[in-house]
C-alpha cells in the first residue's frame, strides 16, 4: 500500500474514532432513558434497552410533570440568559477599551480577568454563601446572576477583544468619508462588524452558566432557584437508595437539548470563538 | 509651538484614557466584587473558630486553622488525588487530543459534521457526563463491563478506590478533550503548509516533521491549551460529587473544601481551606508558566 | 468641482517631528495631480489631511474656496479610494456602492438609478448581488471607485489604489482611471509610490520626500529638468545614471573619458570641482547600430558590457566602474532615499534591440553628452536646470 492511501485509511479510522468518542455516550445516555424503570431497579446490563425492558416516552413525561424538574429548567434558562446577555454587554464595553485605546491599567484588567478565568471557584462559596445570606440574596435568581457574570466576564472579554481586534477600524473612516457621522459609521458600519463576535461571546458565556454545578448547589437551597445542574444530582426518586437512573437520563437528556441546538446552528461560531479567546489568529 | 502640540497630544491621550477606564470600570468591580471581596473575607474567616451552627461562639484562633489543615492527613491525601487527576487527565488529553487535532486538519470530507460533534461533549453539562459515565460503568445497568474483555460482568468499578478514580478520570478526560483538540487543531492551522514542503525538500520523516517543525511551531498553543486545562482539572469538583461524592478516598481538594463549609457549615476551617486552595493554585500556575515558559502575550499576541 | 489649494500645511504628531512640512500645491478645477515619494515621505498623510481624517497642525486647506481645516471628513463632500478599499465586508455590491446615498437619504428611485449607471460604467453588472469577500481584486477596485462616482463628490482622492494588484490588471486599471476622470472631469488627487502611475496618470506631479516638496511640475518637466539629485534618480526607470565628473575648458571628465559639453552648460558648471553628472540610460547607443554619419568621434568610449538583458523592444547593458568612495557613500544614500537598492557603481545603459553586445562583451558606446545634468554634491541642486 502506498503512502497516500495508508494516510487516507488512517484519517479514515480517526474520523471513525471521533465520532464514536464523542456519541457513544450521548447514545447510551438517550438509550438509558428509554429503559423502563423497572428493568433498571432488577439490574439491566447492556447497551440498548432489552425487549419488554422499554419505557416508551413514559421517563420523558415524568420527568417533564414533575414539578421540581420544571421548575429547574426555568431556572436555569432565566439565570443563564440573564447572566449571559448582562455579562456579555459589560465585556464588550471592556474589550473595546482593550482592542482600540490606549490606556494605562490594560495589563492589569486582562490579568485580572486571566486570574479569575483560573480561579478556584469552590474556595468562594464558603464566603458568598455567607454574605448572600447576609444581603437576603441567597437562594435567588439574583444570587447565582452576579457569580456567574462575574466568571464569565473573563471568558468574554478575552473573546471578544480578540474578535475587535480583527475589525477592520478604519471603515470606520471610509464611512466618515462616504458622508456618515460618528454614530452612523458605529450604527451602520461597527456593529454589524462586531455583532458576529458578540454573539460568539454570548454562546459561550451561555455555556458556562448553563454547565454551572459548584454555585447552583452552594448557593440555593430549595427550587426557588435551583438549576438544572444542581436539581439532577439531588433528585432522588421514591427510593433513595436506588438512584432512579433512567428518569435521571431522560431528565440529563432535556437539560442536553438546549446545548445540542446551539452546537447544530452556531458549530462555527463557537469554535471560532473558543480559539480566539486562546490562540492567536 | 512644539509645546502646544506637546500638550494636545498628552491631552488626548489622558482623554483615551480616562473613556477606557469608565468603559472597563464596570466589569472589573464586578469581577473583583465577587472574588477579591469574598476571598478577603474568607481570610479574615480563617482566623476564627466560626461554624455556622454556632455562631455566637466564633473565637479568634489565629493559625490554628491553617495547623489543622496542614497537619491533617486528609488534606494531603486529597490535595494528592486532585494532583494525580490533574496530570493524568492533561496527559492523556494531550495525547488524544493532538490525535483529534491531527485527523481533523486532514480531514478533507464531512468536517462540519465532526467539528459539531466534537462541540457536543464540550457543551454537555458536566453532572450530565457523570451521570452518563456512573451508569456506564455500573455492574446492574452500564455497558462498560460487556465490552472491557478483562472485566467479569459483576465487577463493581465503584468499590475501590483505583477503579473509581478511573471511572472519575474516564468522565472528566471524555468531557474535556474536545476544547484540547480544538485548541490545538486551530495551532496547527498556524504551522504555514510550506515549511512543512520545505522540511519535506530537505528531507525530514514524518516523525521529524512532527518534532522538528510542527511542534515546535506549536508551542505557543499546545502551552496555553495545557495551562487552561490543568487549572481546570485541579478543580475538579462535579465528576467527584456526582460518580462518587468522595467515597473509597476519592476526595478531591474542592471537595473537602465544598463539604467542610457547606455540608458541616464550619466556616472558620472551611474558609483556612478556600485559602489554601487558592494558593495551591497560584502555584501550580507558577509552576506551569516557569516549568514550560508559558508567554500569554505571546500566545495572544497582545501588545 | 472645485479647486483644492494647500496653504504651508504642516503636521506634527506628538513627537515634534513633522510628517508633512510646509507644503503648498493649488489643485485646478478638473486637474489630475499625482503625490508621489519614497514611503514615509509624508503623501499619505497630506492626502489624509486633505479629507479630513488627519488634523492639520498649521496652515489652511481650501477647497473649492472654503477653509475646510475643522470640517469633519463627511462635511467635504470628497470621494475616497483607499488603498485595501474599504469595502464593506457586510453588504453587497449594490449596497457598497449605494452606502453614501443612504446616508444622504435620497429617493430609492434616485438611488438605483445612479448604482445602476455606476455599474455600467465600471462593468459590475453582473455582481451587484455579490459580497465583496467573493470579488477579485480588480473587481474590488471597481466597486470602491463607484461608491465614489455615485456620490458627486467635489474631488477623487486616490490613496495607492492599484499597489494591491498585480501587474498586468494595474496597467489596465491604471487606463480606466485615466479615462473615467477625464470623462468626468473631476478634480483628482492621487497618491502613489509608483513613478510609472505618476508619469502616466497625472497633469501635474508633486514629487515629496521626508514631508518636503521636492518640485511640482508637469511628468515631461520632472523627467527632463529634475531640480535635484533625489528627483532625478527618483523618476525614471531604469533610473538616471550618477557619475563624478569635473568640468574644465568646456569639457567634461567622467569615469570612461573626457566629453565636449555646450557652452551654457560649461560656462555654470566650470571649475565647481568634482560634480555629479547625471545622464539617463537612452542617452547612450552602441555606435555599431548608428549610422555613421550621426557618430561623432569625441563622444565615444570603449567599455565593457557585464550584463545583457534583452527586452525585445530595447536592450539594456551594465557597466561597472570604479569610484572613489565617497562617490560610492553618496551614491548609496541617494539610492536609500528613492526606496531603491543600488549596489554598486555601474552604468545602466539602454540600447537599440539591434545591438549585438553580449554579456562580457567589450563594445563601443556613444554618449549624447549634451544631455548630461550636473549637480552640486553637497546641495544635490540641480545647476544646469532650465537649460
Amino acid at each position: 500500500m502506498n503512502k497516500n492511501a495508508l494516510n487516507r485509511v488512517g484519517t479514515l479510522v480517526g474520523f471513525v474514532l471521533i465520532l464514536l468518542w464523542c456519541l457513544l455516550p450521548v447514545a447510551w445516555i438517550i438509550s438509558l432513558s428509554f429503559k423502563s424503570q423497572e428493568a433498571v431497579t432488577n439490574g439491566s446490563p447492556g447497551f440498548l434497552p432489552q425487549s419488554g425492558g422499554g419505557a416508551g416516552w413514559q421517563n420523558y413525561v415524568d420527568v417533564i410533570q414533575d414539578e421540581q424538574f420544571r421548575r429547574a429548567i426555568l431556572n436555569s434558562i432565566g439565570i443563564s440568559l440573564t447572566a449571559t446577555i448582562l455579562s456579555v454587554a459589560l465585556a464588550t464595553l471592556t474589550a473595546y477599551a482593550v482592542a482600540r485605546l490606549e490606556f494605562q491599567g490594560k495589563r492589569f484588567v486582562l490579568t485580572t480577568a486571566l486570574v479569575i478565568a483560573m480561579f478556584p471557584v469552590v474556595s468562594l462559596v464558603g464566603p458568598l454563601f455567607d454574605m448572600w445570606r447576609t444581603f437576603g440574596i441567597y437562594d435567588t435568581w439574583i444570587g447565582l446572576i452576579i457569580p456567574y457574570m462575574s466568571f464569565t466576564l473573563p471568558l468574554a472579554i478575552w473573546t471578544l477583544s480578540a474578535f475587535f481586534r480583527e475589525i477592520p477600524w478604519e471603515m470606520e473612516q471610509a464611512a466618515q468619508v462616504d458622508g456618515a457621522t460618528s454614530w452612523q459609521a458605529f450604527r451602520k458600519v461597527i456593529v454589524p462588524l462586531a455583532a458576529p463576535g458578540v454573539f460568539t461571546a454570548a454562546i459561550l458565556t451561555f455555556f458556562f452558566a448553563w454547565n454551572d454545578f459548584v454555585f447552583g448547589i452552594s448557593l440555593t437551597s430549595t427550587e426557588r432557584a435551583r438549576p438544572i445542574p444542581a436539581a439532577l444530582s439531588f433528585f432522588v426518586g421514591a427510593d433513595p437508595f436506588n438512584r432512579p437512573a433512567s428518569l435521571l437520563a431522560a431528565g440529563a437528556v432535556v437539560a442536553t437539548v438546549p446545548v445540542i441546538l446551539l452546537v447544530l446552528f452556531f458549530q462555527r461560531k463557537i469554535v471560532a470563538g473558543l480559539t480566539a479567546g486562546a490562540v492567536k489568529g | 509651538m512644539s509645546t502646544s502640540t506637546v500638550n494636545r497630544a498628552s491631552d488626548r491621550t489622558r482623554a483615551e484614557n480616562r473613556l477606557a477606564l469608565k468603559l472597563v470600570a464596570p466589569a472589573v468591580a464586578l469581577m473583583l466584587l465577587v472574588t477579591a471581596f469574598p476571598m478577603l473575607r474568607a481570610l479574615y474567616l480563617s482566623f476564627f473558630s466560626y461554624s455556622l451552627t454556632a455562631p455566637d461562639e466564633r473565637e479568634f484562633v489565629g493559625l490554628d486553622n491553617y495547623a489543622t489543615a496542614l497537619t491533617d492527613g486528609l488534606f494531603w491525601r486529597d490535595t494528592g488525588n486532585t494532583v494525580f487527576i490533574m496530570v493524568v487527565t492533561v496527559a492523556v488529553e494531550l495525547v488524544i487530543g493532538f490525535v483529534f487535532a491531527m485527523v481533523m486538519h486532514r480531514l478533507v470530507f464531512a468536517r462540519g459534521l465532526v467539528r459539531t460533534s466534537i462541540l457536543i461533549p464540550y457543551g454537555i453539562i458536566t453532572v450530565v457526563s457523570g451521570f452518563a459515565w456512573q451508569f456506564a460503568f455500573s455492574n446492574t445497568n452500564g455497558f462498560v463491563n460487556d465490552v472491557l474483555p478483562f472485566v467479569g460482568s459483576d465487577f463493581n468499578w465503584f468499590a475501590s478506590y483505583e477503579s473509581s478514580m478511573v471511572a472519575i478520570m474516564v468522565s472528566e478526560i471524555w468531557k474535556t478533550t474536545p476544547f484540547m483538540a480544538l485548541l490545538l487543531l486551530a495551532g496547527l492551522a498556524q504551522v504555514p503548509e510550506d515549511m512543512l514542503e520545505a522540511a519535506k525538500v530537505d528531507g525530514a520523516t514524518w516523525w521529524q516533521r512532527l518534532w522538528k517543525v510542527i511542534l515546535p511551531n506549536m508551542r505557543a498553543a499546545i502551552m496555553v491549551a495545557v495551562l487552561f486545562r490543568a487549572l481546570d482539572a485541579y478543580r475538579i469538583f462535579d465528576n467527584i460529587f456526582v460518580m462518587t461524592a468522595g467515597a473509597n478516598g476519592t476526595e478531591s481538594i474542592s471537595f473537602l473544601t465544598y463539604r467542610q463549609v457547606i455540608e458541616q457549615f464550619q466556616l472558620g476551617i472551611g474558609s483556612a481551606l478556600s485559602v489554601l486552595l487558592f494558593l495551591s493554585v497560584l502555584v501550580v500556575a507558577f509552576l506551569i508558566v516557569k516549568i514550560f515558559r508559558v508567554n500569554l502575550a505571546d500566545a495572544r499576541q497582545e501588545a | 468641482m472645485a479647486t483644492i489649494e494647500m496653504k504651508n500645511i504642516v503636521k506634527k504628531y506628538g513627537d515634534g517631528f513633522p510628517a508633512v512640512n510646509d507644503v503648498s500645491i493649488d489643485v485646478a478645477d478638473g486637474e489630475f495631480l499625482i503625490l508621489v515619494g519614497p514611503s514615509g515621505c509624508g503623501k499619505s498623510t497630506l492626502l489624509r489631511m486633505i479629507v479630513g481624517l488627519e488634523d492639520i497642525t498649521s496652515g489652511d486647506m481650501v477647497i473649492g474656496g472654503e477653509r475646510v481645516n475643522d470640517l469633519a471628513p463627511r462635511d467635504r463632500n470628497l470621494a475616497m479610494v483607499f488603498q485595501n478599499y474599504a469595502l464593506y465586508p457586510h453588504l453587497t455590491v449594490y449596497e457598497n456602492i449605494a452606502f453614501p446615498l443612504r446616508l444622504k437619504k435620497r429617493p430609492e428611485k434616485e438611488i438605483d438609478e445612479k448604482v445602476r449607471q455606476a455599474s455600467r460604467t465600471l462593468d459590475l453588472d453582473e455582481h451587484l448581488e455579490r459580497k465583496p469577500g467573493n470579488l477579485s481584486g480588480g473587481q474590488r477596485q471597481r466597486v470602491a471607485m463607484g461608491r465614489a462616482i455615485v456620490r458627486d463628490a467635489k474631488a477623487f482622492l486616490f490613496d495607492e489604489p492599484l499597489s494591491n494588484l498585480d501587474a498586468k490588471l494595474r496597467g489596465q486599471m491604471r487606463t480606466e482611471i485615466a479615462r473615467l476622470q477625464k470623462q468626468l472631469g473631476i478634480t483628482t488627487v492621487y497618491v502613489t509610490h509608483d513613478q510609472t502611475e505618476a508619469m502616466t496618470l497625472g497633469d501635474r506631479v508633486a514629487v515629496m520626500k521626508r514631508g518636503v516638496l521636492q518640485q511640482l511640475a508637469s511628468p515631461r518637466e520632472l523627467y527632463e529638468q529634475p531640480v535635484n539629485l533625489f528627483v532625478a534618480g527618483f523618476i525614471g526607470s531604469p533610473p538616471m545614471n550618477f557619475l563624478p565628473a569635473t568640468v574644465e575648458d568646456g569639457q567634461v571628465t567622467l569615469p570612461f573619458g573626457t566629453f565636449p559639453l555646450p557652452a551654457d552648460k560649461a560656462e555654470r558648471t566650470a571649475g565647481k570641482g568634482l560634480l555629479l553628472a547625471g545622464i539617463r540610460p537612452e542617452h547612450f547607443e552602441d555606435v555599431s547600430v548608428m549610422a555613421d554619419d550621426a557618430v561623432d568621434g569625441t563622444r565615444t568610449f570603449e567599455a565593457h558590457v557585464d550584463v545583457r538583458e534583452w527586452l525585445g523592444d530595447q536592450q539594456y547593458a551594465y557597466v561597472p566602474y570604479d569610484a572613489e568612495a565617497q562617490v560610492q557613500d553618496q551614491l548609496r544614500d541617494l539610492a536609500r532615499e528613492a526606496d531603491s537598492e543600488s549596489l554598486r557603481t555601474q552604468l545602466v545603459v539602454s540600447l537599440d534591440a539591434a545591438s549585438g553586445a553580449q554579456g562580457d562583451d567589450d563594445v563601443t558606446l556613444f554618449i549624447d553628452s549634451d544631455r548630461l545634468h550636473f549637480f552640486d554634491p553637497q546641495s544635490g541642486e540641480n545647476l544646469t536646470v532650465g537649460l
